[in-house]
């Protein structure tokens, strides 16, 4: 690096800045390929295991566009650390009442996210924020549990049917995503997955 | 092939190149913030289309997108900024004893001068006096000719010059 670094003038990038953007690199890092989905080759030959590996993780990566899932795991991501680098930015709304939290975006948004208080369980509500994830606005729920913030992003799913709670990424966050009643539902967090799993548990049971 | 940490290695090491741009452009810490984590995350999305390209012009001119189209968004807002001892304060010591202009002239009307500069001189001696990019790659990030990136930098010194004359003439560097 140069030393014109030293410079007065130079502005060096805060740390929390530069976590952020490491946790997000993390988080594209090409899907973890389940194991097992290999074991019908263990009878082969491991060299023509190993071509017939290559030749899978070719083809993976060469479709170099990412699934939708993908893409939408990653602005979840996104959204989150976003919310987590500058403080201002965590809630609009910053409050543990769900009564306050709900109405607050009546006429923010064209659907109503249902707000739930799951204080018993150990997850403080800290409030909402309005946020944008591709081209369109969702509700951000922020929670917390210990020092772990917790967001949970919601906005009307074109899938009609519903679909269980599932980890969805490990890199850097967890990430649980599902479906109810035609609301998309994803809960991001760097909490261990397992707690995180018990949050989306509660909202579905809410 | 892309994965996770051919993006690190290739990007990650220029945050600090990526924010000192942003912060000279935006004039703020947030805002800066904000456009380098916009750039970062269109670079990590279309890291294939680097190719062969030298990582850091080619990252530089992905924040420089982002914070144009912040100003865009924001025309005005820096007149409201201040100059605040505070904020702008001068960092510990430890300046490089052979750099150029920007380090002979007294700090803090450097930075004040500098911030006043308009962007596309601004931007320019940033990326080279800074940054110690050459004429070549500021000509990469900023999509401009080599000569007119070679004009822009010494109209640029001339007019930081002139700027702070005329502070340390006046009394009130305000």
């Amino acid at each position: 690096m140069s030393d014109n670094k030293r410079s007065p003038l130079y502005y060096e990038a805060p740390t929390e800045l530069r976590r952020g953007l490491a946790a997000l690199a993390r988080g594209f890092e090409p899907r973890e390929r389940a194991p097992g989905r290999f074991e019908w080759l263990g009878g082969l030959k491991l060299a023509a295991a190993s071509l017939v590996t290559i030749a899978a993780v070719i083809v993976t990566r060469s479709a170099s566009v990412p699934s939708a899932e993908d893409r939408v795991t990653q602005e979840v991501v996104a959204s989150h650390v976003r919310s987590l680098m500058v403080s201002s930015h965590l809630t609009d709304v910053p409050s543990s009442e769900r009564h306050t939290v709900k109405p607050w975006f009546n006429g923010k948004l064209d659907f109503s996210p249902s707000v739930a208080d799951l204080s018993a369980h150990g997850f403080a509500l800290l409030g909402g924020r309005l946020d944008y994830l591709g081209e369109r606005p969702v509700a951000a729920l922020v929670y917390q549990r210990r020092e772990h913030k917790i967001n949970l992003l919601t906005w009307p799913s074109s899938e009609t049917a519903d679909a269980k709670p599932k980890l969805v990424s490990r890199q850097g966050y967890s990430v649980f995503h599902w479906i109810r009643a035609g609301m998309n539902y994803w809960a991001v967090s760097d909490l261990n997955a397992e707690e995180l799993r018990q949050f989306s548990e509660l909202v579905l049971a809410y | 092939m892309v994965n996770a940490s051919e993006i690190e290695k290739q990007l990650l090491p220029h945050v600090d190149a990526a924010y000192n741009l942003a912060r000279w452009l935006t004039g703020d810490d947030q805002d800066a913030r904000d456009v380098v984590q916009e750039a970062y995350l269109k670079a990590f999305r279309f890291f294939d289309t680097m190719k062969g390209l030298d990582a850091k012009p080619w990252l530089l001119k992905i924040v420089r997108n982002s914070g144009y189209t912040w100003l865009e968004k924001n025309r005005g807002a820096r007149e409201a900024v201040e100059y605040d001892d505070e904020v702008h304060g001068e960092p510990a010591a430890g300046a490089d004893p052979e750099s150029l202009l920007l380090q002979r002239l007294e700090q803090s009307r450097a930075r004040h001068a500098l911030e006043r500069l308009p962007v596309a001189y601004r931007e320019a001696l940033v990326l080279y006096e800074l940054e110690g990019l050459s004429y070549k790659e500021i000509a990469e990030v900023t999509g401009a000719a080599i000569g007119t990136v070679m004009s822009r930098i010494s109209r640029g010194r001339a007019r930081l010059q002139a700027l702070v004359a005329a502070g340390n003439e006046a009394e009130d560097p305000k």
